[in-house]
């Protein structure tokens, strides 16, 4: 089954097009990564799939329904910078906020809702810090937190914006495992992802942007010299990583796992 | 007696704008009630210049109107102008206190009416403008209005409170969910707008903008939840009329701007023992 599809999708931002007549599919079942150079349109696509930016044309679809039809399913993880981290709010009072519903809103929260809350917060072994106000916590363990939400929205699609930005290696690992399992429970996930390098290692389908689509399909169709070439155009500097990395085709070190 | 009325008229305005005031600051627009204060200059004269009369409920309607139209104008400015919120603030709400200055210039020739008169208020007045029942004294008015919209802000704020606690966190997580946050912002300004005009009429100026701002903030410091967070903002917006109103007798001063002060005080007092209480954590954690 078709996961995601966008069809002539474009969205702009103060009238400038930042996603130009975008079309791919993504099948059910992978670890998507949203790849391109900075101001590539990679939020820009997943806020557009989650109705929180309008497109000026073409559609998204998931799971072949209109992402408002579709919202239970759907799981949600924004950047981790967009909140106020000062927020008087606990570890599980973020967590919970994965078991608000639309519709449930003013209704009560049932126990059922907390269990799966504290079983996601088990998952990101983040239970023992439940009652810390969350700014408290390193950057590392606030992504986690947030990963936790997502996973409490107990969906069949995540649409993740970089949650490996600035966060301790401890966290990448629990993140990365936790996104294998998701992956071997038949779970979609699609993230949008900075790092080159980490790139082949994570994920097994890549959506390549540089505001028009560059290519879509399994990292070893899309991650090839030329298609590289075009997304990140004249940096230099990057595209002399690039034929580096296509050269050895194997995986190196990260440079370092904080961006901050 | 009439010390009593003054006292809960200031502690009902404490707590009512002190509930609202802590998601503005969660929100990261503390002085919306700042600029709802001037901004509904146009919408008294208007409301004057209309009915021809100086009935207070219309006064406030049209107030209330043009609160409600300034959050919109500055939630517009930010977002389809892309200006900083606190600099379309600052266009919103200078513009359209201009033109009731300039409307209350043209038209004061034939009328009787100036922002002192039909919107500042005195808290010291609270007690003389009794509601009667037939023959029977029901005690201030103000205290009725007041406590009415305290009972809407709690009830408001009861059952929305996951929805507001949502929306003001993580707006885009919330879209996400399909929630409509627009609506649960302008709900949220409708509440702001109508209790900063019902207490601007009974208590004036600068004691609604700091029950608005100085309480929530100084809960805010000591607090790791949003429902501490409106405990303390009820204690503290309590305690500040309290002590204010004895400041006042004290002094012999402005009642209004003594509860004001003494909630800076309280402010003032929270952080200073939170700065010490943390020096002492680390002494000891260094000395053990």
């Amino acid at each position: 089954m078709i996961a995601f599809e966008a069809h002539n999708l474009t969205v702009s931002y103060d009238k400038q097009p930042v996603l130009w007549d975008i079309d791919f599919e993504i099948p059910e079942g992978k670890l998507v990564g949203i790849i391109g150079p900075n101001g590539s349109g990679k939020t820009t696509l997943i806020k557009a799939a989650m109705g929180i930016l309008e497109a000026d044309s073409g559609f998204v679809k998931i799971f072949e329904k209109s992402p408002d039809e579709i919202r239970e399913r759907m799981g949600y993880v924004p950047q981790r910078q967009s909140v106020d981290w000062d927020f008087p709010a606990t570890v599980m009072d973020i967590t919970m906020m994965g078991r608000y519903r639309k519709g449930k809103l003013f209704g009560r929260l049932s126990k059922a809702d907390r269990e799966i809350a504290v079983d996601s917060l088990k998952r990101v072994g983040m239970y023992d810090f439940r009652d810390r106000q969350i700014s408290e916590l390193s950057g590392g363990q606030q992504q986690r937190v947030f990963i936790a939400r997502s996973l409490a929205q107990q969906a069949d699609i995540y649409l993740m914006d970089e949650p490996f930005v600035g966060i301790d290696a401890a966290s990448e690992e629990s993140i990365l495992n936790i996104l294998r399992e998701m992956r071997s429970a038949g779970k979609t996930v699609i993230m949008v992802h900075h790092d080159l390098h980490t790139a082949l290692e994570f994920f097994d389908w890549v959506v390549l942007l540089n505001t028009r689509l560059v290519a879509a399909g399994s990292k070893d169709e899309v991650l090839t010299e030329e298609n590289l070439r075009t997304a990140y155009g004249g940096k230099l500097n990057v595209l002399s990583r690039i034929a580096d990395l296509v050269k050895r085709q194997e995986y190196p070190l990260r440079e370092e796992d904080s961006k901050e | 007696m009439n010390d009593f009325w003054i006292i809960l008229e200031g502690s009902l305005v404490a707590v009512s704008c002190g509930l609202l005031g802590a998601y503005l600051i969660l929100r990261k627009m503390a002085m919306v009630g700042d600029a709802i204060s001037h901004a509904v200059l146009p919408g008294i004269v208007i409301a004057y210049l209309v009915a021809q009369s100086r009935s207070s409920i219309l006064l406030l309607l049209g107030a209330a109107l043009f609160g409600l139209l300034s959050t919109f104008l500055i939630e517009i400015l930010a977002k389809k102008a892309r200006i900083q919120s606190d600099a379309s603030i600052g266009i919103t709400f200078t513009w359209l206190f201009a033109i009731g200055v300039i409307l209350v210039s043209l038209y004061s020739g034939n009328a009787d009416i100036d922002q002192d008169c039909v919107l500042y208020g005195d808290i010291a007045f609270v007690p003389l403008d009794t509601l009667f029942l037939g023959e029977r004294d029901l005690g201030p008015t103000p205290i009725w209005l007041q406590g009415f919209n305290l009972f809407l802000v709690i009830a408001m704020i009861r059952i929305g409170y996951r929805g507001f606690l949502i929306t003001s966190f993580d707006p885009s997580f919330s879209s996400g969910l399909g929630i409509k946050t627009d609506t649960w912002h302008y709900v949220l300004m409708g509440a702001v707008s109508f209790t900063v005009v019902l207490s601007f009429n009974a208590v004036g100026a600068i004691l609604v903008v700091a029950f608005l701002v100085v309480p929530p903030a100084t809960a805010y410091l000591l607090s790791n939840q949003l429902q501490t967070m409106m405990i303390y903002t009820v204690i503290f917006g309590v305690l500040s009329a309290l002590i204010g109103f004895y400041l006042a007798t004290w002094w012999s001063a402005s009642i209004s701007g003594a509860m004001a002060v003494a909630s800076g005080i309280l402010f003032l007092g929270v952080l200073v023992y939170q700065k010490l209480l943390r020096k002492r954590k680390k002494f000891l954690a260094i000395t053990n």
